[in-house]
């Protein structure tokens, strides 16, 4: 009979944290799903063997604090100005992979015309937003994401679209623009979602060989802190609420 | 017929209780534990046997804190 120290052995290991995540503990709250985010993109940059070639542009927002984790190059960027700033750092190293990590009030509200002009100027980079319906750092206010109806703390009675305005799908817009190459939506709440999520990674970090336009990666995510949940209720609540309102899957891809 | 046998490393100080691997697991094997670790959190914890080593709880596990070992056997 095999015990448990007999599996426990180097040569029977088949998943481990990766090495290019730091050791320090991550500062998310539990379940949330940016620590999932943060350690795909490691994955992916580990297997494709880029970690002296990438260089990581941080927001500002719950992901302000990417470069503590990340163990490749990041820059910090004004508020909403990462992919202005990842244009630049392409531009002038265009043999390295560039990604920002953007928040949706940093991507979709502070930083609209940053992020449409890289955009439509098909800027070779790779763009990661999490999309969590809320400004989760400061403390849950309305983002341009939150749903009609879903509660934030200056919308407490839930979002009046008479009065604040329609939340903003900011992937199908930025997927009409000519600049754009490969535009999906993917999630990190289930085992299955997250192998997807790796694969659309992959591809968009690929598609910077080609230099073919721009990658744009939305993840659906929970806030459960914002939204006043467990993590696993969360995730309920977002299956049930977020994804019929922003379906997952490919929403432009490359024309060859 | 050969089959799969897994076991979990699971680092519980990392661990900051989301229970969401809990759900991901298809043979049922974590539950919370009773005790806290150094930040007061409950930690996941391999309960029983029959862990297939699918890695599934691994890779939703935000924090990274499971690690994944498995081996074929002819038991």
């Amino acid at each position: 009979m095999l015990t448990r120290e007999d599996i426990i052995k180097e040569e029977n290991l088949v998943y481990k944290r990766t090495s290019l995540l730091t050791p320090k503990a991550l500062s998310y709250c539990p379940g949330c799903g940016h620590g999932t985010v943060h350690r795909l993109i490691m994955e992916v940059v580990e297997e494709m063997g880029i970690q002296a070639e990438t260089i990581g542009i941080a927001p500002v927002g719950c992901s302000v604090l990417a470069y503590e984790f990340l163990e490749v190059d990041m820059q910090q960027a004004a508020h909403g100005r990462a992919p202005a700033v990842a244009t630049g750092v392409k531009r002038v190293m265009p043999e390295k992979y560039v990604f920002t990590y953007q928040g949706d009030g940093d991507l979709a509200a502070i930083g609209t015309a940053e992020t449409i002009h890289a955009c439509n100027r098909g800027e070779n980079i790779s763009i990661f937003f999490v999309n969590n319906g809320i400004y989760g750092m400061t403390g849950g206010q309305m983002a341009p994401t939150t749903l009609p109806g879903m509660k934030a703390s200056t919308c407490p009675y839930g979002r009046d679209v008479k009065m604040m305005g329609n939340p903003l799908k900011i992937t199908e817009l930025v997927a009409q623009l000519p600049g754009v190459r490969y535009v999906t939506r993917q999630a990190v709440h289930t085992p299955s979602a997250v192998r997807k999520a790796k694969k659309a990674i992959r591809i968009a970090f690929e598609n910077q060989k080609l230099d073919k336009g721009l990658s744009f990666v939305e993840f659906v995510s929970n806030c459960n802190s914002g939204w006043k949940m467990t993590p696993v209720q969360s995730n309920v609540w977002m299956e049930e609420n977020m994804f019929p309102f922003y379906p997952l899957g490919d929403i432009k891809l490359p024309v060859e | 017929m050969a089959k799969v046998k897994g076991t979990l490393v699971i680092d519980i100080e990392r661990c900051k209780g989301c229970e969401i691997c809990i759900g991901a697991c298809p043979a049922s094997v974590l539950s919370m534990s009773k005790l806290v670790n150094k930040k007061g959190y409950r930690y996941a914890v391999e309960v029983t046997e029959g862990c297939t080593g699918c890695v599934n709880c691994a890779i939703v596990c935000p924090d990274g804190a499971i690690s994944v070992y498995r081996v074929k056997t002819n038991e």
